[in-house]
């Protein structure tokens, strides 16, 4: 079995700021983590792993620096790991993002793709499923409970109010929720030989052949952010207390008429 | 000279604190209380490779070095002493004993379990009446066929409390004194072994330390680390190494300490401002950082050393005497500035001024370490 799980370096953000001039995240100083439910993935990953056997290939895409990243996922266990890295890949959207790593993927070879449900910086849970869509290969999102059994998954898939389990046949992908699995540490152990490792770099080059230039990067990228800003903090608004039930009803009436909402 | 880390003893350092903040962090104030250690937290630390650090891979250990075991002494120290000595006796005493001066065949029995994880150590030398003069022993381990029968009683054994490996010391002839003191493994379950309860302490009160008695514990010989009277030379060489496991260990204390001040000066608020803007809280604070930085250099020197094979003894003496020193000044002055809230049970400052304390007393007094330091400047 080779699972391969798709991870994202980003900000810390219990910890990041928004420049107030420029309305962008302040990256300097700010630590970069794996993204939550990237983890929780890798977690699992590696729990399928040691139950049916098989390697955990773990792949990222981003600057030079999100190495170590990878060394980190290869310190809790995973067995390679690759950077896809390029200028041509820089300003890519979701879409961008998913041509690439899937063009990396079928490079590398997979049974099941992991990705988590959405990266805590730009929270858009699109990449997995577009990712998904790219290899042509069925998707499971939300998943909140994976077993292997022979050549399918059984996926336990978290709705707002219900669960649905769902068999799936392999080659599929699924997106994780951080409540998928609590993440191990690292071991001592584990970062000796992480760094003792080769990251395998993807660069454009190496996915050429398999990649439409004009749907990567900053130019390929059909979503462009055109502007950002911080929102205005609410106010608390005004507490009516002490009313009786046809009180109640005749202060929102007037509030309501008075705010011609009515 | 490089003063950085490499990437790899960076996330090293990262696990350590992480780790420490998530897992020991928590725990630290109620093992303090009941005088007990987790034993589901020393698992964990088992699991992720805290006690086997700087040993081969060949022997189960991680295959890292002396540099990154003192990023994880300071970083579980600065959340709870007790978690430190508990790592650093096993590996800087128990485990060096062995390493350095076992045979193959003791190697692959004793010191794979105890640094892939599976069991724990612990280092027998201090006597009830002999603790700086080691010379003083009375312990007596007697020739008897192929085995070793040992008589005698050692005290403050760290770790004995749930250490499964005991390398311990004992005079072969007591007569000859040192000169016939040799080092042995001691398996937990030997009869004529007993360990007490723990000793009531003043702090690193989660640690296990009792007093262990031998009456007749029968070993066999191939259990002898080394020959016969190279005991004292074993002990003292392990002692070196451990010195830089205990200057970490002040180190994380001091640095614990500190940043428990910083995050209370800055929110706590008399005469109309956090206290953190007066200068007096910011030069105490500017002192102390510098303090701990410098000595946190000297141990990292000694540790380096010893990964280069150098001769650390004197590096590692000089830097337990001053963060064993720079600790108990530290965690006072952050108790001062904490004032009555520091005084309490609530902030874990009061802990750590007490849990100082010994950094100046074990593994060599601060006098003893003197006598080292003197020694190699050919005042005689």
């Amino acid at each position: 079995m080779k699972i391969v799980v798709c991870i994202k370096q980003v900000p810390d953000t219990a910890e990041v700021k928004l420049d107030p001039k420029t309305n962008t995240l302040i990256r300097d100083g700010v630590p970069s983590i794996i993204n939550h439910d990237d983890k929780s993935g890798l977690e699992i990953a590696l729990r399928l792993r040691d139950q049916v056997g098989g390697t955990v290939t773990v792949v990222c895409m981003g600057p030079p620096q999100a190495d170590v990243a990878l060394r980190e996922a290869l310190a809790m266990g995973c067995d390679k790991a690759v950077l896809v890295s390029g200028r041509e890949f820089g300003g890519s959207d979701t879409y961008a993002t998913a041509t690439i790593l899937g063009a990396a993927l079928r490079k590398i070879g997979y049974d099941l793709v992991i990705t988590g449900r959405q990266a805590i910086d730009g929270d858009t849970a699109q990449v997995g499923p577009q990712i998904a869509e790219q290899l042509g290969i069925p998707q499971v999102s939300y998943a909140e409970e994976v077993q292997i059994q022979g050549d399918h998954v059984i996926v336990k898939r978290q709705f707002e109010d219900q669960y649905h389990i769902l068999k799936v046949q392999l080659p599929c992908l699924i997106t994780a929720l951080s409540e998928l699995a609590e993440p191990r540490y690292m071991s001592v152990g584990g970062i000796v030989d992480a760094y003792e490792q080769e990251v395998q770099v993807l660069g454009f080059d190496d996915l050429k052949d398999g990649l439409n230039p004009e749907w990567i990067g900053l130019s390929g990228s059909p979503t462009n952010v055109r502007q950002s800003f911080t929102k205005q903090p609410k106010t608390g608004g005004e507490v009516l207390s002490g009313l009786s039930a046809d009180e109640a009803v005749e202060a929102i009436m007037a509030k309501l008429i008075q705010r011609h909402i009515i | 000279m490089d003063f950085t880390l490499s990437k790899s003893h960076l996330l090293q350092q990262e696990l350590f604190r992480r780790f420490a903040e998530n897992e020991i962090r928590p725990l630290a104030r109620e093992m303090d209380e009941t005088e007990q250690y987790n034993m589901e937290l020393l698992a964990k630390l088992q699991r992720y490779g805290f006690f086997g650090i700087p040993y081969e891979k060949e022997y189960g250990g991680a295959g890292s070095d002396t540099l990154a075991y003192t990023l994880c002494m300071e970083e579980v120290s600065k959340q709870d002493a007790s978690t430190g000595i508990t790592i650093s006796v096993h590996t800087s005493l128990c485990c060096s004993c062995i390493h350095d001066f076992g045979t193959e065949e003791q190697k692959r029995k004793y010191l794979t379990p105890l640094i892939n994880g599976s069991k724990i150590g612990c280092y027998g030398l201090t006597e009830p009446n002999a603790g700086s003069d080691a010379a003083g022993q009375q312990t007596v381990a007697v020739r008897d066929g192929d085995d070793y029968v040992i008589t005698g009683s050692k005290v403050f054994t760290t770790n004995s409390g749930f250490a499964d490996t005991f390398v311990m010391f004992a005079l072969t002839d007591r007569a000859l004194g040192t000169k016939s003191m040799t080092a042995f493994i001691v398996e937990r379950d030997t009869p004529g072994l007993t360990v007490s309860a723990d000793i009531p302490r003043m702090g690193i009160r989660a640690a296990s330390n009792c007093v262990v008695t031998y009456d007749h514990v029968r070993v066999p010989a191939s259990n002898m680390l080394g020959k016969e009277g190279q005991g004292f030379k074993i002990a003292m060489k392990a002692l070196d190494g451990g010195r830089i496991g205990i200057a970490a260990q002040s180190v994380g204390i001091a640095q614990g300490a500190l940043n428990e001040a910083v995050k209370y000066v800055k929110e706590r608020k008399q005469f109309g401002r956090p206290i953190a803007a007066f200068q007096n809280t910011q030069f105490k604070l500017a002192e102390m950082q510098t303090k701990i930085d410098a000595a946190r250099l000297m141990t990292w020197r000694a540790a380096v050393a010893k990964d280069n094979h150098e001769n650390y003894s004197v590096y590692a003496a000089m830097a337990k005497l001053t963060a064993s020193e720079v600790a108990n000044e530290v965690t006072r002055g952050c108790v001062q500035l904490l004032g009555g809230y520091g005084f309490t049970r609530e902030y874990p400052v009061e802990r750590m001024m007490r849990d100082a304390k010994i950094t100046e007393i074990y593994e060599g007094t601060s006098e003893v370490m003197k006598i080292v330091i003197s020694g190699s400047m050919k005042l005689k």
